[in-house]
């Protein structure tokens, strides 16, 4: 490599070699980041789908039960408490990342995946509740609307732990290197960005519904 | 080499740093920014599911309204404070592209409320006047 240069700075008769490409390739700072949000954005738009599903089919019950006779309003305050905790868990972890400390981000971690793991086993305990009663989602437009959004957000939650738990073992194995600094940055808007949707989902689903 | 390579990372691209992949590990967050936007997100998710719960608001417009308030309060907070948006990082695209899909969720959701609304009112008429049933259906007259 250096014989080359070396080279070619005599063949140009200059004393200084010269270089006539840029040793880093010119690309935009945290482009991985920017990458990350249009995909959230993108994600977001599905949301919208979904919403708007839910919004023009929210009331059509076909002689069925009713949001009002269905939900329970405690758990979902529970169950809200549960992804607010793991966002702000999550956020502690950021900030052991911060410093360097692997052993306290990855118990932070732990403790996200675990109000995770107890956001999605109540949201489980309530569909087959729901579906235990015969409010299953072939029972009512309403209702098909009603597990389509919930259970996209349930399903983005699944995979969220999974990414998770690879990461705890990645981090792990192989420390706060900057790559796994990066996953986590992603992993990071990810599971924010789903505490956003569920914001959306307990207001317009839960909350309306009862009304 | 060393030499060479020292002084281009000095000179050139100083400005960048020299390590491109350590700005990958996302903006600076602060204990204090967390917890001002965890307290926030308590406490305005706890007033909404008050307001329903202990039926506080009687008029359902009024209260579809309250709600959707304090939803878009809190998508700001945790906006701001958790995914630590602002018009700074990435040379405002993120804001940018937010800003773009807030339009088109927007139009989209409004739109298909708006539409749908209004085809159910012309097309699924509630039959306020039932037809009176002075006539014999076609299908049942005798031959």
């Amino acid at each position: 490599m250096s014989d080359i240069r070396i080279h070619a700075g005599a063949a140009a008769g200059a004393l200084a070699p010269r270089e006539y490409h840029l040793a880093h390739e010119p690309h935009p700072e945290n482009g991985t980041a920017l990458g990350f949000w249009l995909y959230l954005m993108s994600d977001c738009l599905i949301f919208a789908a979904l919403f708007a599903t839910y919004g023009v089919l929210g009331r059509s019950y076909a002689a069925g039960p009713t949001g009002a006779q269905l939900f329970d309003l405690t758990l979902v305050a529970i169950n809200t408490a549960f992804l607010l905790l793991s966002s702000i868990t999550f956020g502690f972890a950021m900030l052991r990342k911060q410093l360097g400390d692997v052993k306290g981000t990855l118990l932070w971690l732990a403790v996200t995946g675990v109000f995770g793991l107890c956001f999605l086993g109540l949201e489980l305990y309530e569909f087959s509740h729901l579906l235990h009663e015969g409010a299953g989602p072939q029972r009512s437009a309403f209702l098909s609307a009603f597990f389509t959004l919930v259970g996209t957000h349930g399903l983005h939650v699944t995979f969220g732990l999974i990414w998770l738990v690879v990461l705890m073992v990645q981090i792990s194995k192989h420390g706060l290197i900057p790559e796994n600094n990066r996953r986590l940055m992603c992993l990071s808007m990810f599971w924010h960005f789903l505490d956003v949707v569920w914001i959306g989902v307990f207001t317009f689903v839960y909350l309306m519904g009862v009304l | 080499m060393s030499a060479q390579h020292a002084t281009h990372a000095n000179g050139a691209h100083d400005a960048h740093g020299h390590d491109d992949h350590h700005h990958d590990a996302g903006p600076h967050s602060t204990f204090s920014g967390y917890m001002t936007g965890f307290v926030l997100s308590v406490i305005l998710t706890a007033i909404p599911f008050w307001l329903v719960m202990a039926k506080v608001i009687a008029d359902r417009n009024t209260a579809v309204l309250v709600l959707g308030g304090f939803a878009v309060i809190q998508i700001l907070v945790h906006m701001v404070f958790f995914l630590h948006m602002n018009g700074k990082i990435e040379g405002g695209w993120t804001l940018l592209s937010t800003i773009f899909t807030v339009v088109f969720v927007a139009i989209a959701i409004a739109g298909t409320l708006w539409v749908m609304f209004h085809m159910n009112a012309n097309m699924m008429p509630e039959h306020p006047t039932p037809t009176p049933p002075t006539r014999e259906a076609p299908g049942h007259s005798t031959p």
